[in-house]
């Protein structure tokens, strides 16, 4: 139990997906605009990240370590997750359209996200077993989401303020960006030993 | 053997595995099919397919969903007439209604030749946004036409010119879309419903005396309009009258009154058309007497 809860905090925290992996930086820089809209891609990323680690270690230790074609994770992963999102897009499109229209565009846009492919295949590197690796997960999805909405607050901020015209739009949020990553680097000094 | 390993056994799981999936993705697709209410597509197939935006949905298909939802009148389409509307009527088994129609109107009057005071002499790129960035653009008055066309370019019906250095709309092209109402950067063009007769060709908010230091055929807000309006539909709210189109009865009594001839009327627009010279057209306010 307390493995799980170590591994949930420094998948939130110390191993932010966004500040301190790089990965999904792109939805993170594009949909960051606003806290709703950035909500909303964290709640999609979450509800993929999470099914898609189940399915995918399903995949890798059912199918392609038996058959001895590990090196066929990427492009195997690649396919799983692409498909699990359309069937959940359709799914949700049926049974629930409430959070199907709230998820809007957000949802066939993780299709391409690396940072749902980055859990699924980290999750093979260090070795998780089946709960480790939804709870990864989902952990680091919420991870995901907590940098997008604080950074969503930034940026809103941000569109107040006059930055040289030089810096105005992504340059400064990429400087903001970077400085918040210095900020979640604190984090790093966290020992659970 | 071990081209069989290397070669076949990789392709075939990675096959096996797409194949799989989209089996499970076609089965899901028919399993999960969401029934599409047959009207949408109609009614999608009816409207003009432009995706101007002028109804206020994202495109002619949301406007179609819109419209069964019950969120949009049949009549929401600004581009379609009254075929179209009672096309769409049908569809929905409604009483048809009348198509509305709105147009645009660029609600200044400040020509640059004799009305509207200059400040400087501008020379920079011919777009209305860089000259605003300088100054506010070349005029004295803050809310008069900047005249350099960013309206211009954003009509996809090429209904708007620039006359006398202030844009004016040509009816009979105007559909009423409102991209030029975006594109200018003095937010002085409004769209007003197609029919109506009269409208304040002014948006200077500023008192009465310091709108005569900029132009001289600015609204002063002096409330005779107001006054002589008997159905009510004019207010001065913030030195500028504003007109309320459901309460005009186009009685034209606004034009006759207004000291400084900035309440226009359509005969007076169509008398003056949009191919006279440039001189007939600048002095609006000898036409107005």
């Amino acid at each position: 139990m307390v493995d799980i809860l170590i591994l949930m905090f420094s998948a939130i925290l110390i191993e932010n997906y966004i500040f301190s992996k790089f990965l999904g930086i792109c939805p993170f820089l594009g949909v960051s605009d606003k806290p709703s809209t950035a909500v909303g891609m964290g709640f999609a990323v979450t509800f993929v990240m999470t099914i898609s680690s189940a399915v995918t270690y399903g995949v890798y230790y059912l199918v392609l370590e038996p058959l001895g074609v590990e090196y066929l994770q990427t492009i195997a992963f690649i396919l799983i997750i692409a498909a699990l999102v359309q069937f959940i897009e359709m799914f949700l499109r049926k049974y629930i359209p409430a959070l199907y229209s709230a998820l809007g565009i957000y949802l066939p846009l993780i299709t391409t996200n690396c940072a749902v492919l980055g859990a699924a295949m980290l999750n093979i590197q260090e070795g998780h077993n089946f709960i480790e690796s939804v709870v990864y997960g989902f952990s680091s999805a919420i991870g995901f989401t907590l940098a997008l909405v604080i950074f969503a607050g930034v940026r809103e901020r941000m569109a107040l303020s006059k930055p040289p015209k030089a810096f105005r739009g992504v340059p400064i949020a990429l400087v903001a960006a970077g400085l918040i990553a210095m900020a979640f680097s604190g984090f790093l000094g966290i020992s659970f030993n | 053997m071990e081209f069989i390993k290397e070669i076949i056994i990789p392709t075939l799981c990675l096959a096996v595995i797409g194949g799989i999936l989209g089996l499970a993705l076609a089965f899901a697709g028919a399993k999960f099919a969401v029934k599409v209410d047959k009207r949408i597509k109609k009614i999608t197939k009816v409207l003009p397919g432009a995706n101007c935006g002028g109804c206020g949905y994202t495109g002619c298909q949301a406007c179609a969903e819109a419209i069964v939802k019950g969120d949009a009148k049949v009549n929401a389409c600004t581009v379609a007439g009254d075929a179209m509307v009672a096309e769409i009527a049908e569809i929905m088994g409604v009483a048809p209604e009348k198509a509305i129609r709105i147009r645009a109107q660029v609600m200044c009057s400040g020509t640059h030749l004799n009305n509207a005071k200059k400040k400087y002499h501008y020379e920079g790129v011919k777009d209305c946004s860089a000259a605003v960035r300088m100054g506010g653009g070349d005029k004295v008055c803050p809310n008069g036409c900047v005249g350099l066309g960013s309206c211009v370019k954003s009509c996809v019906f090429d209904a708007i010119k620039i006359l006398n250095g202030i844009a004016a709309v040509d009816y009979d092209k105007c559909r009423g879309c409102g991209a030029c109402v975006a594109a200018c950067p003095k937010h002085i063009i409004r769209l007003i419903p197609y029919d109506s007769a009269h409208w304040v060709g002014c948006c200077s908010v500023d008192k009465g005396a310091v709108t005569r230091q900029f132009c001289d055929v600015g609204c002063i807000g002096c409330r005779k309009c107001e006054k002589v309006c008997e159905s009510g539909a004019i207010t001065v709210d913030g030195f500028i009258a504003s007109i309320d189109y459901s309460k005009c009865v186009d009685c034209g009594k606004c034009v006759d009154i207004c000291p400084r001839h900035i309440i226009w009327s359509r005969d007076q627009q169509d008398k003056i058309g949009l191919t006279v010279e440039p001189e007939d057209f600048i002095d609006n306010t000898k036409l107005n007497k």
